[in-house]
């Protein structure tokens, strides 16, 4: 679906009018050096996908940020999951993305290899099918994602309890999206002019959550769509934002994003979840940037459940995930990229989800 | 993993169980996230569930908003 006409009766917008919004663009960048960053792995991936790049002024630049659940996924955490599921022969029951992010000792593709289970699932519901179907079984759900996701997860949550299941535990390794926005802003590792922000995580969180975040923050940050009149339509929007000096949070996803966003969602999250520090792949720890289970919950958690005899040991690796991450990176230059490392041969985490940067950048970009 | 798709809600099934269409095939998703979700409604849906309501009058807004900054001549 390549436009917003999926409400009936809104034609998508001609080639004619493309052009003249891409000539815009060009027009106000015409002066200066710009550079931007999208947060969300999904805009990296749409706009490499539809090459909206290649059609943007050179020096309007595009950096990609950690917005990718799986990449931001640190190695002790891959390396914790699949020590425990050895050790104490679980189930693991996860989304697909996760499967091949290699940990210092291997991916749980590997570990599947070795006769584990591993059970990709598309909605978390369904893990609880899986744990009442194999009642002699004990599984770890991996709750990952970013808040666009975590509610679905609260509910799953719950559903276990109200159940009764009792052979499903949950690892949480969620991450907060506004805290690493900010992280990254104070790092001053790159300069930045303005902020794609996400739209799907601002579904859920509301535009006001973005506003607390950034009020001493002098740059402007638009929460945009993800079709591609969308992106380059919010691409102008936030070229004229920078022009004028103007800063703050703006929406032009407002068909999906509220002031205050999902608050039955919010709440379900409250009602399970307490805010945790978290580390970040390439970000280290950052305070308030995680979630663990309340502790009315805690009898699920995996973390409290299921111990190893030693803390895992990182294997260093040469993968530069981290520095992509931070936008100081580009994934051509890290020395790996498309020469050992390859979405069918991931040597990082980046390489592996299709919202990951080397991944979008290898899949669409690599000429 | 943030990929969130527009759908629309062609049956309820209960208060939390809604079938969307995805064009060649029929989905059941979870709606308890949004609970004032009724067929005929586009939503978008994340990990089978809907997150979002989508606003039509603001899809239309903003398809407006681009033709109108389209025609002025800067
Ligand atoms: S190309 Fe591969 S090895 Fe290099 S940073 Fe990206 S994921 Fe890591």
């Amino acid at each position: 679906m390549s436009n917003l006409s999926y409400i009936k009766n809104l034609t998508k917008l001609g080639p004619e009018e493309i052009q003249v919004i891409v000539q815009k663009i060009h027009d106000l960048a015409k002066d200066g050096e710009y550079v931007i960053m999208e947060f969300c792995g999904t805009h990296t991936r749409e706009i490499s996908r539809y090459g909206i790049r290649s059609i943007l002024p050179k020096n309007l630049e595009l950096k990609s940020g950690p917005g990718c659940p799986v990449c931001v996924t640190a190695d002790e955490d891959i390396d914790y999951l699949i020590g425990i599921a050895e050790k104490y022969d679980l189930g693991v029951i996860t989304f697909g993305d996760l499967v091949n992010v290699p940990g210092s000792n291997g991916s749980l593709n590997h570990l599947r290899a070795k006769g584990k289970e591993v059970k990709v699932v598309y909605s978390p519901l369904e893990s609880i099918r899986i744990a009442l179907q194999n009642p002699q079984k004990n599984y770890v759900m991996v709750g990952i994602g970013f808040e666009t996701t975590v509610p679905s997860l609260a509910y799953t949550i719950k559903k276990i309890v109200e159940l009764g299941v009792e052979n499903l535990f949950y690892l949480s390794l969620h991450k907060l999206t506004p805290p690493a926005m900010k992280a990254l802003l104070d790092a001053g590792e790159i300069k930045l002019d303005g902020i794609i922000g996400p739209g799907h995580v601002s579904t859920i969180v509301g535009i006001k959550r973005w506003q607390e975040y950034l009020k001493n923050y002098k740059i402007p940050f638009v929460i945009m769509g993800f079709e591609p009149e969308d992106v380059l339509y919010g691409i102008y929007f936030l070229m004229k934002k920078i022009k004028n000096g103007e800063y703050g949070v703006f929406s032009t996803y407002t068909r999906s994003v509220s002031s205050e966003g999902n608050v039955f969602a919010q709440n379900l999250v409250d009602e399970v979840f307490d805010v945790s520090d978290s580390v970040w792949r390439g970000l280290g720890v950052i305070p308030k940037s995680g979630l663990e289970l309340k502790p009315k919950y805690s009898h699920l958690d995996a973390r409290k459940k299921f111990a190893l005899d030693e803390p895992v040991k990182v294997r260093k690796t040469a993968c530069r995930c981290g520095e992509v991450l931070r936008g100081v990176l580009k994934p051509y230059e890290c020395p790996l990229f498309a020469k050992v490392c390859t979405p069918t041969n991931p040597k990082g985490p980046c390489m592996v989800s299709s919202e990951g940067t080397c991944a979008a950048y290898y899949l669409y970009e690599n000429s | 993993m943030c990929l969130g798709v527009p759908m629309k809600i062609i049956q309820k099934k209960d208060n939390e169980t809604a079938v969307v269409d995805m064009g060649k095939s029929k989905l059941e998703i979870c709606t308890a996230l949004t609970p004032e979700a009724k067929e005929g409604d586009y939503v978008i849906v994340h990990a089978g569930f809907s997150i979002s309501i989508l606003s039509e009058k603001e899809a239309e807004f903003l398809l407006e908003s681009i033709r109108r900054e389209v025609q002025i001549n800067e």
